[in-house]
C-alpha cells in the first residue's frame, strides 16, 4: 500500500530527499499523504505552499500544484491562493521556526481571520536548515548553535497560541504517531476554516546531537513515553500540562469561514447588477 | 459625456488596474497611497473581484503573488517604508516570474520620513530594492490621465513579460485632482497572459521557453497542470537546481527578457526638444514644473525642451546616449538628491556636460528654480 501512494501522488522523479537519515520530517509528509488520499481529494485542486526550511522542501516532492515561497511567508501566500480561488483545497507545511517565528503574525492573522486552509507545522524545536539555532518552540534551557549555555527565552505552545489567536480546529500528535497525524489532517482539511496541526518532530542531526538526545530511535522513543492522549486529560490539564506532549483533537469549534463571508459580498453585486459588467 | 471626471491619481490607478483587469488587491494602509486600497476594496467586489487587507506590506506582497498564481490580475499599493518592506517578495516574484503590479506612491525618506510630502526617493530602490541581479519595470506617470494609462500598461508589461511591474507615482501627482476624459474600451488594449496548450502532464514543463520567446508560457494552479514554483534557482521544470549554468542561464534571462526588448518597453515624451539648445530631463510630478519652466525660458528666448521617462526601469540608455550626443548640456530635475542622474551620468557624460537639481525637504520644486538653473547652467558655458 505505501508503495502504491508514493507513486500516485509523489514526484519520483525528485527523490531521493534532501533530510538526513532518521530525520522525522520524512512522516509528517507520508502521514500527510495518506490523509488527502482517505479523503479522496483531486490532485488537481490541492495546492500545498510552504516557506523556508527542511520541512518546507516537502512540497517540492509532492505532485500537485505546489509552491516553495520565501521563509516565513508561506500563509500569507496561501492566503492570497485562497482567497483568489477559494475552491483550492490549500495545505501549508511549515516549520516551527518558519511558522512561529518569521512568519508568526501571519500564522495568528490567518487564524483569527478563520481562513480555509490547513496547516500542519513540523515542529523539531530547533532550526534544522541553518544549522542549529533555538527557534521559538525550543524548551528553556536546552542548547542550540546560538544558545550556547542554554536558551533563556521561554517556548510557545504553538497549539495553545494557534486557538487563541482564533483557529477553528486545533490538534497535535507526534512522528511516533503517524496515524494520529493523518486522522488530525483529515479532520483539519475538513473543517471548513483555519486548521492547525502541530506534528511534533525530530531532528537527530542538530537538536539531538546538542541536546544528547541520542540516536533517532531514541528521540522516538522519548516521543512514546513522553506523550500522552488527549481523551485521558481534564480540560484544564489538556492546555497546561508542560510535562507531557498532549496529543489528539484539542479543539473542534467551526465558525463562519472568510471566504465565504467574502463571497456574500460579491453575491450582493451580482444579484444587483445581473449581469456584472468586466 | 460620461467619460468626463475629476479625478485624483490615486483614484486614476485603481480605474485603470480594474479596466486592466484587476480582479485582486491585497495591501496595508499607508500614506499617501491609502486612497488606493480604499477604493480597490469599494470597487472588487462590484466585478467580481476580491480585496483582503492583510497584517503588513510582507503578507500584501507575498498574496499578490498567490493570487496571481491562480490566474488573477492582482495588485498592491504603498508608500515608502511599505515598499522597502515588499522587497523580498519583489525578488520573489522576479525569480518565480510571477506577473504583478506594485504602485509605490513615493514619500519623503529615509524611515517613516516625511510622511505627507513628495518626494522621488525610491527610483533605485525600485531598481535595487531586493537582492540579486534580475530584470524589473518601472513605470513614473506625469498626471492623472496618464496614471490611469501607464496603470493600465503596467498590467500588459506585467502579464507578457511575466515580471513585477512598480508604479513609481509621487504624491503630487497621487493626490492631484485634475479633469480627465477616460478612453473607451475599444481606445484600450489588454494583454491576457499565454496558456500552454496541446502538452501532456508528464512532458509539461512550467519554466520551457519556446524558441523565439523570452518568457515561458503560464498556466494557474487549479487549472490544466500541476507544477512547483519556487524562489530557488530552478531548471525549466521548474524545481531546484544546483547546476551552475542553468542557475546562469535562468538569471541572465530574468534580466535579458527585458533588456532585449527594451523598445518594446520605452516610454518617454519629448516637449519642445527638437529646436532645443538644452536639455531637461524630469519625470512624474517634477516634470510638470519642469513643463512650466520650458515654456517661460522660451519666452525669454531660452530654447529649452524636456525629456520625459515614463519608463524609469529599464533605463532608456540609447535614448538617452542620444541626447548626450545631440545636447552639450543635459539638466536633470528630480525630488531627490541624485538617482535617475546617476544612470544619466553614467551613459551620456562623455558626451555632454550633465547638471543636476533636487531637493529633499517635502517642497515641490517650483518652476521657477529650474529657470534660474538653467540660467546659471547657460552662464557657466
Ligand atoms: C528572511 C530569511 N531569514 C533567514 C533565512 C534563513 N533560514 C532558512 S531556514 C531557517 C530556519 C528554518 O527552521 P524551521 O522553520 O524550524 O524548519 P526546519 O529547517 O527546522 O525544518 C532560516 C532561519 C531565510 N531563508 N530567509
Ligand atoms: S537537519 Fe534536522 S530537520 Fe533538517 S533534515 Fe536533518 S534531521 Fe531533518
Amino acid at each position: 500500500m505505501p508503495n502504491q501512494l508514493i507513486k500516485k501522488y509523489f514526484r519520483m522523479d525528485k527523490l531521493p530527499h534532501i533530510w538526513c537519515p532518521g530525520c522525522g520530517h520524512g512522516i509528517i509528509m507520508h502521514s500527510v499523504i495518506r490523509a488527502i488520499d482517505n479523503l479522496g481529494l483531486d490532485k488537481n485542486n490541492v495546492c500545498i505552499v510552504s516557506g523556508i526550511g527542511c520541512s518546507s522542501r516537502a512540497p517540492g516532492y509532492l505532485d500537485f500544484n505546489t509552491l516553495h515561497t520565501t521563509h516565513g511567508r508561506a500563509l500569507a501566500f496561501a492566503t492570497g491562493i485562497k482567497m483568489a480561488n477559494p475552491n483550492l483545497d490549500v495545505i501549508v507545511l511549515t516549520g516551527d521556526g518558519d511558522s512561529s517565528a518569521i512568519g508568526g503574525n501571519h500564522l495568528i492573522h490567518a487564524a483569527r481571520r478563520n481562513i480555509d486552509i490547513t496547516t500542519i507545522v513540523f515542529n523539531n524545536n530547533i532550526y534544522g536548515m541553518t544549522g542549529g539555532q533555538y527557534s521559538p518552540t525550543t524548551a528553556t534551557g536546552d542548547k542550540g548553535t546560538t544558545a550556547p549555555y542554554g536558551n533563556i527565552d521561554r517556548a510557545f505552545d504553538l497549539c495553545d497560541l494557534a486557538k487563541g489567536a482564533g483557529s477553528t480546529y486545533v490538534g497535535r500528535a507526534t512522528v511516533y504517531h503517524p496515524n494520529v497525524i493523518t486522522k488530525l489532517t483529515e479532520e483539519g482539511i475538513k473543517n471548513k476554516g483555519f486548521s492547525f496541526i502541530e506534528a511534533v518532530s525530530i531532528c537527530p542531526t542538530y537538536y539531538g546531537r546538542k541536546n544528547r538526545k541520542g540516536t533517532s530511535v531514541d528521540m522516538m522513543d522519548y516521543l512514546k513515553t513522553t506523550s500522552i492522549n488527549v481523551k485521558s486529560l481534564s480540560e484544564k490539564e489538556k492546555w497546561n500540562n508542560i510535562e507531557k506532549i498532549v496529543i489528539g483533537e484539542l479543539y473542534n469549534m467551526p465558525a463562519s469561514e472568510y471566504t465565504e463571508k467574502y463571497q456574500n459580498i460579491i453575491d450582493i453585486f451580482e444579484k444587483q447588477s445581473g449581469n456584472m459588467s468586466r | 459625456m460620461d467619460n468626463v471626471k475629476l479625478m485624483q491619481g490615486n483614484e486614476a490607478c485603481v480605474e485603470g488596474a480594474i479596466k486592466a483587469g484587476m480582479r485582486f488587491f491585497a495591501g496595508y494602509p499607508i500614506t499617501p497611497s491609502t486612497e488606493i486600497a480604499e477604493l480597490s476594496a469599494q470597487k472588487l467586489p462590484r466585478y467580481g473581484g476580491r480585496f483582503i487587507q492583510m497584517e503588513d506590506e510582507i503578507a500584501s506582497m507575498a498574496a499578490i503573488i498567490g493570487a496571481s498564481l491562480t490566474g488573477l490580475k492582482a495588485m498592491t499599493a504603498t508608500s515608502g517604508p511599505g515598499f522597502s518592506l515588499k522587497q523580498e517578495n519583489i525578488g520573489y516574484a522576479s525569480m518565480a516570474e510571477v506577473p504583478c503590479v506594485v504602485v509605490n506612491v513615493q514619500r519623503g525618506g529615509p524611515s517613516t520620513g516625511l510622511p505627507t510630502s513628495p518626494s522621488q526617493g525610491d527610483v533605485m530602490q525600485a531598481r535595487w530594492g531586493t537582492h540579486g541581479d534580475h530584470g524589473i519595470i518601472a513605470f513614473s506617470p506625469s498626471s492623472v490621465r496618464e496614471t490611469f494609462d501607464i496603470t493600465i500598461a503596467a498590467f500588459n508589461y506585467s502579464e507578457k513579460y511575466r515580471v513585477p511591474v512598480i508604479l513609481l507615482m509621487d504624491e503630487t501627482v497621487a493626490h492631484l485632482r485634475e479633469k480627465v476624459e477616460l478612453p473607451t474600451d475599444e481606445e484600450i488594449n489588454i494583454y491576457n497572459r499565454i496558456e500552454p496548450s496541446n502538452i501532456k502532464q508528464e512532458d509539461f514543463k512550467a519554466y520551457r521557453v519556446r524558441k523565439g520567446n523570452t518568457v515561458p508560457t503560464m498556466t494557474p494552479f487549479g487549472g490544466k497542470y500541476r507544477y512547483h514554483v519556487t524562489g530557488l534557482a530552478h531548471d525549466e521544470t521548474g524545481f531546484p537546481t544546483n547546476n551552475k549554468e542553468e542557475a546562469e542561464k535562468l538569471i541572465e534571462r530574468l534580466v535579458y527578457k527585458l533588456e532585449k526588448n527594451i523598445d518594446d518597453i520605452s516610454l518617454y515624451e519629448e516637449y519642445r526638444l527638437d529646436d532645443a539648445e538644452l536639455a531637461i530631463i524630469s519625470y512624474g510630478g517634477t516634470a510638470r514644473s519642469a513643463k512650466s519652466a520650458i515654456d517661460c525660458l522660451r519666452e525669454q528666448g531660452i530654447k529649452v525642451g524636456l525629456f520625459r521617462p515614463i519608463t524609469i526601469w529599464p533605463f532608456m540608455e540609447n535614448k538617452v546616449i542620444q541626447l548626450g550626443k545631440k545636447f552639450k548640456k543635459i539638466l536633470v530635475v528630480e525630488m531627490n538628491l541624485g538617482q535617475y542622474v546617476l544612470e544619466v551620468e553614467r551613459v551620456a557624460s562623455k558626451y555632454c556636460d550633465i547638471f543636476r537639481y533636487g531637493r529633499v525637504n517635502g517642497k515641490l520644486i517650483h518652476p521657477d528654480e529650474i529657470i534660474s538653473k538653467v540660467k546659471e547652467v547657460y552662464k557657466n558655458a
